[in-house]
C-alpha cells in the first residue's frame, strides 16, 4: 500500500511538469506564428489567396532545412513554420520527457514502449514517406 | 479574395472552432475542414494541412491544464499511441492518393458519428477486476483521486482496445482529425476506463498522434504557412477562452445545437464529395 502511494505522488510531479511544459510549448509556438504572421500581412496582404488546387511545392517551405533558411531572411512565412514547427514537437517532447520520468523510475518496460513510439515519430521525418 | 481577407474570415473562423470545441468536447477539424473547403473553395489537402495543426493545438492547450489535475494515465496514453502513431503516418501517407470526393464523403460519414456520439447519453463501464493479464503485464490499471478517496480501475481487452486505437489513427492521418469519437470507443466501451481518465488520457494521446502525421503533411507542402497562421493563433485563443467559460456553464444544450450544425456540414461534405465539387 504504502509503495503505491508513493509511485502515486511521483507520478503526480511529473504530470505537473508536464503541463507546464506543454503550456510554454503551446505560448511560445502562438507567439512566434503571430509575429511571423504580423510580418507576412504587412508583404502579402493585398496579394490574392490561391489555393483551390494544391501544389506540393508551392510554399516551398516544406523542410525543416527550407524553414531554417528561410528564417536568416527573416520571411514571414518561414517564421509562422517555424512556430507551427514548435507546435508539432510540443507533444513530441512530452514523449522525450516521458521516456527520462520512467527511466528515474526504473520502468524499463516503458522506458522501451516510448522509445518505440518515438523512433517511429522521429522516423516520418526523414522525407523518404512522401516520395 | 485577398491575402488580408482570407486571414481574417479564417481567423474568426478558428476561433468559433476552438471556442465550440473545447465546449463541446469536438476537435477544431470538424469546423474547420468544411468551412476551408465548402466556403472559401480551398483544396482538401491544403485544409486536411491545417486541420491537423488545429487538433495539435487544442490538445496541448488543454492537455497542460488536464495533467494538472493528475489523471492522465500517461502508461495507457504511452501504450496505445504505439498503435495511433504508426496508423496515422500510414494515413497520411496514403491521403494523397485518394481522390478528393472520397475524402469528403469518408469526412462526412465521421462527422455523423462524432454527432452522434456527442449527444449520447454515457456509460460508465469501469470496474475494478484486474484479471486482465495484458493489462497487468503493461501496468495498465490505475487509481483515480475523487471526493471519497482515491479509487482503483482495471483495464480490460487490451489487444481490442489497440486495434480500434489503431483504426481510429487512421482516421486521424488520413482526415486530418483527431478523432476523439472514435478513441472514446476505444477507451470507454472496449477497454471500460473511467471517462475522468480516458478523456484526459485521450486528448492527451491525440497531440502526439496529429504530431505523428502533422510532419509527414509538412514534408508534402499541405501545411501552408498563409492557413496556418490565422489557424494556430485563432483555434489557440477560442480553446483557451473556452476552457475558462466550459468551469461555469452546462453545455448539455450547446452541445445538442452543435451536433445539429455538425450534422448539417455532414451532409454538406458528402453531397459534395459525391457530386465532385471538392
Amino acid at each position: 500500500m504504502i509503495k503505491e502511494s508513493k509511485n502515486f505522488f511521483a507520478d503526480k510531479d511529473i504530470q505537473v511538469i508536464l503541463g507546464t511544459l506543454l503550456r510554454v510549448g503551446v505560448i511560445s509556438s502562438m507567439t512566434v506564428v503571430f509575429i511571423g504572421g504580423l510580418i507576412y500581412l504587412f508583404f502579402n496582404y493585398a496579394n490574392v489567396v490561391d489555393y483551390d488546387k494544391f501544389d506540393s511545392g508551392k510554399s516551398g517551405l516544406s523542410s525543416v532545412g527550407a524553414i531554417f533558411e528561410g528564417l536568416k531572411t527573416m520571411d514571414g512565412a518561414a517564421i509562422i513554420q517555424f512556430g507551427t514547427l514548435l507546435l508539432i514537437f510540443t507533444p513530441v517532447a512530452r514523449v522525450v520527457f516521458s521516456v527520462f520520468s520512467f527511466l528515474i523510475e526504473r520502468d524499463y518496460l516503458y522506458v522501451l514502449i516510448g522509445l518505440m513510439v518515438l523512433s517511429i515519430i522521429l522516423y516520418s521525418l526523414s522525407d523518404k514517406l512522401v516520395g | 479574395m485577398s491575402v488580408l481577407l482570407f486571414t481574417i474570415i479564417v481567423l474568426i473562423g478558428a476561433f468559433l472552432a476552438g471556442l465550440v470545441g473545447s465546449l463541446t468536447g469536438l476537435g477544431g477539424g470538424v469546423i474547420i475542414i468544411p468551412l476551408l473547403t465548402l466556403v472559401l473553395g480551398v483544396d482538401i489537402h491544403y485544409a486536411i494541412g491545417a486541420s491537423i495543426i488545429s487538433v495539435i493545438a487544442t490538445s496541448s492547450g488543454s492537455a497542460a491544464a488536464y495533467v494538472k489535475e493528475g489523471i492522465t494515465n500517461i502508461r495507457i496514453g504511452m501504450f496505445l499511441e504505439v498503435a495511433t502513431t504508426i496508423s496515422a503516418i500510414i494515413g497520411a501517407i496514403v491521403t494523397v492518393f485518394i481522390n478528393p470526393s472520397y475524402i469528403a464523403v469518408i469526412f462526412g460519414l465521421i462527422l455523423l458519428f462524432s454527432a452522434a456520439m456527442m449527444i449520447r447519453k454515457k456509460v460508465d463501464h469501469s470496474d475494478n477486476d484486474t484479471s486482465g493479464k495484458l493489462a497487468v503485464f503493461f501496468k495498465l490499471n490505475g487509481t483515480y483521486p475523487t471526493e471519497g478517496g482515491i479509487k482503483k480501475y482495471a483495464v480490460h481487452n487490451v489487444i481490442g482496445g489497440f486495434l480500434m486505437m489503431f483504426v481510429a489513427g487512421i482516421i486521424s492521418g488520413l482526415l486530418g482529425i483527431g478523432s476523439g469519437a472514435l478513441k472514446v470507443i476505444a477507451m470507454d466501451n472496449i477497454m471500460r476506463i473511467p471517462f475522468k481518465v480516458s478523456t484526459t488520457t485521450s486528448n492527451f494521446m491525440m497531440g502526439v498522434t496529429a504530431a505523428a502525421s502533422a510532419i509527414v503533411y509538412l514534408h508534402r507542402g499541405q501545411i501552408d504557412p498563409g492557413i496556418a497562421m490565422p489557424v494556430t493563433v485563432g483555434v489557440l485563443l477560442g480553446a483557451t477562452i473556452g476552457s475558462k467559460i466550459l468551469v461555469k456553464t452546462k453545455t448539455d444544450k450547446l452541445k445538442v445545437v452543435f451536433a445539429v450544425v455538425v450534422t448539417f456540414l455532414a451532409i454538406q461534405m458528402i453531397y459534395n464529395g459525391l457530386s465532385g465539387n471538392l
